[in-house]
């Protein structure tokens, strides 16, 4: 067969009134589910176990037939699709991966373009360029499953599901087996890679955390296979539509709000930023224009040395006299979760902020973190966006 | 390969006025093994014959059965039960038993041997397959592997090593009953058995080389294990 240079694209999915009813059961798994996941965004199907999420994404690729409704993948019907074609173009990862442990990670990672006809040079040449992308060192083809670490092995499964290159990709939990640390880091990497390769992709788990982290949307599901909301991360925590969805995200939704955004998207206080020696009838002028009743002291490179005290300020020009040093100091592309959490470890109510070259760029207090809390979220920023940036 | 009539037990099967003390006295005798070697070579060749066609053919059947119920679970348990009575029967019985169908010979001791190892077979096959993890067969499912691709390129591969450990069985399993086709007419080491069971030296060369055969079938089906199962060994 022909290789092919173009790739295909990410196409968008659509759920229409989806119904799945297992005969012998009274309640649907599913229950008339609608969303619109558009190209290239992931989509997070969340929620208590039966709550149908799986069972929603398993009927995208036919491993579970629809009862009712329709699944639609760049506009066409899955079910106008043959099972096994349908499932050629659409990437599946599950949680325990599921690698042939009798084939090579090579002939692994070359299971759908073998299915699809490719010649061997292009499918060695793609497996090389899929272990590079999804960091393996070559040799790494020539392996069988068991000699891989857990965190290999669920790689491999990532780069498998890549393999043919499909416009949609689905996950069922798939870090869910990995430790902690090694969630984190797999989880990070996979956002990453998902910048390059901007796949639709139907992601489910049971970690509200994860959701949040890895959505650009997220659906909440809950018993009954009914969505109780369907909105960008952002969105979902400042707006809970319901009781369920509220205690779902938890109580500390502020805090996972706050995990979301970064120092530099909130609007920081100004605060005066004087330099030793400078008069202080200017000084004190700042000081008026400033957010903050302090002022602080700093070099010739507008690094923040220390908050002033009322005897630095007493004289005709500015000395070094502090009343506090410059703590916490924080930087413009801190997390602000963890920007908050710094400024509640230190004495003082006002944290620096500073920007790339140290220099100071406005104050965060936890009046700031309240405000922008209690404002509506202006833009959607997800927990992919943070890794962008 | 048609086996020889059956022997009437204690015929002499040295040269008439052999020098030979230690053959005249039925003993051990090592010398005389050497160089009457030559007469085992066709009873051992049809004892391999014995063994390997029935294993095969056996095997076969037991494949197919077992595909069968594999997608059809409920036949898992007739199926036991039927090979199950074969396996039953005992085969001096099952020889005698079946020359009024199969006449005296080669084709009854196959159909005897046969259904010997059906059973054994079957269920090595059948706990091959349903060991293969849910997940490993959800993946090959859910990448775009028909069924049939997944029985033959997935699920018997990873059985690969249950079926064979069934075939070792099977395989000494019937090179011992094969022994016994002698009562069927149907040849093997059983004959030079019985056509003089007091001399030591007869018995002693043939039952050594249905043992040794039993052992080199063995080894040959346990290198084909290793052969075909690379991903066993690896480690990291």
């Amino acid at each position: 067969m022909e290789a092919s240079t173009d790739r295909s694209t990410a196409e968008p999915l659509e759920f229409c009134d989806v119904t799945k009813r297992y005969p012998g059961s009274s309640t649907a798994a599913v229950d008339e589910l609608s969303l619109e996941v558009p190209a290239g965004d992931i989509c997070v199907l969340v929620g208590p176990s039966g709550c149908g999420k799986t069972t929603a994404m398993r009927m995208v690729n036919r491993m579970v037939d629809i009862t009712s409704g329709d699944i639609k993948l760049g506009g066409r019907s899955v079910k106008d699709r043959k099972t096994a074609e349908l499932r050629r173009e659409i990437g599946y990862v599950i949680q325990h991966v599921g690698l042939f442990p009798h084939r090579t990670i090579a002939e692994n990672i070359g299971t759908v373009p073998g299915l699809l006809g490719w010649d061997k040079r292009r499918i060695n040449e793609r497996v090389e360029e899929l272990l590079e992308l999804i960091g393996l060192p070559p040799d790494t083809g020539k392996r069988y499953p068991t000699q891989l670490s857990g965190g290999q092995r669920q790689r491999v499964g990532v780069a498998r599901a890549l393999a043919a290159d499909p416009p949609v990709m689905l996950m069922d939990e798939p870090f869910g087996a990995i430790d902690p640390i090694n969630r984190e880091r797999l989880q990070n990497e996979f956002l990453r890679l998902q910048a390059q390769v901007r796949k639709t992709i139907v992601f489910v788990t049971h970690d509200i955390d994860e959701a949040i982290k890895m959505g650009d949307r997220i659906a909440i599901l809950q018993e009954g296979g009914k969505l109780a909301q369907y909105a960008p991360p952002a969105e979902l925590l400042t707006y809970p539509a319901s009781r369920f969805v509220e205690d779902f995200v938890g109580s500390d939704r502020a805090l996972k709000r706050l995990a979301l955004q970064r120092v530099r998207d909130i609007d920081l206080w100004k605060a005066a930023a004087i330099r030793t020696g400078a008069p202080v009838a200017e000084a004190r002028a700042s000081i008026e224009e400033a957010d903050v009743p302090y002022a602080m002291l700093v070099d010739e490179r507008g690094r923040p040395q220390g908050w002033l005290s009322d005897r630095a300020l007493a004289g005709e020009r500015v000395t070094e006299e502090l009343r506090s040093p410059a703590h916490p100091i924080v930087e413009l592309d801190d997390v602000l979760r963890d920007a908050l959490a710094d400024l509640l470890s230190s004495e003082t109510r006002y944290g620096a902020v500073v920007d790339h070259d140290g220099a100071l760029a406005g104050v965060l207090s936890l009046e700031v973190i309240q405000q922008f809390l209690h404002a509506a979220p202006t833009d959607s920023p997800t927990g992919a966006d943070l890794l962008r940036e | 390969m048609i086996g020889v009539p059956l022997a009437q037990g204690g015929l002499k099967i040295q040269e008439p006025g052999g020098s030979d003390a230690c053959a005249a006295a039925n003993d051990f005798c090592p010398s005389w093994i050497a160089e009457n070697i030559d007469r085992y070579w066709t009873p051992l060749l049809e004892h391999v014959y014995l063994t390997v066609v029935p294993v095969t053919i056996g095997f076969a059947i037991s494949l197919a059965l077992a595909i069968i119920a594999h997608r059809r679970r409920w036949l898992t348990g007739p199926i036991i039960t039927v090979t199950g009575i074969f396996f039953a029967i005992p085969s001096v019985a099952a020889f005698f038993l079946l020359q009024p169908l199969t006449g005296l010979g080669y084709n009854t001791a196959m159909v005897a041997l046969v259904s010997y190892t059906l059973l054994i077979i079957f269920r090595s096959i059948t706990l091959g397959l349903r060991n293969v993890p849910v997940d490993t067969r959800d993946a090959a499912l859910g990448q775009g592997l028909t069924s049939r691709q997944v029985l033959w390129s997935v699920e018997l591969p990873m059985a690969f090593p249950e079926i064979i450990a069934g075939l070792r069985i099977a395989t000494s399993t019937t090179v011992g009953l094969a022994a016994l086709a002698v009562f069927a007419g149907a040849g093997g080491l059983g004959t030079e058995i019985l056509l003089d069971k007091r001399f030591k030296s007869n018995v002693a060369t043939a039952g050594g080389l249905a043992i040794l055969l039993a052992a080199a079938l063995d080894l040959l089906l346990l290198a084909v294990q290793r052969l075909g199962t690379p991903w066993q060994r690896a480690r990291a």
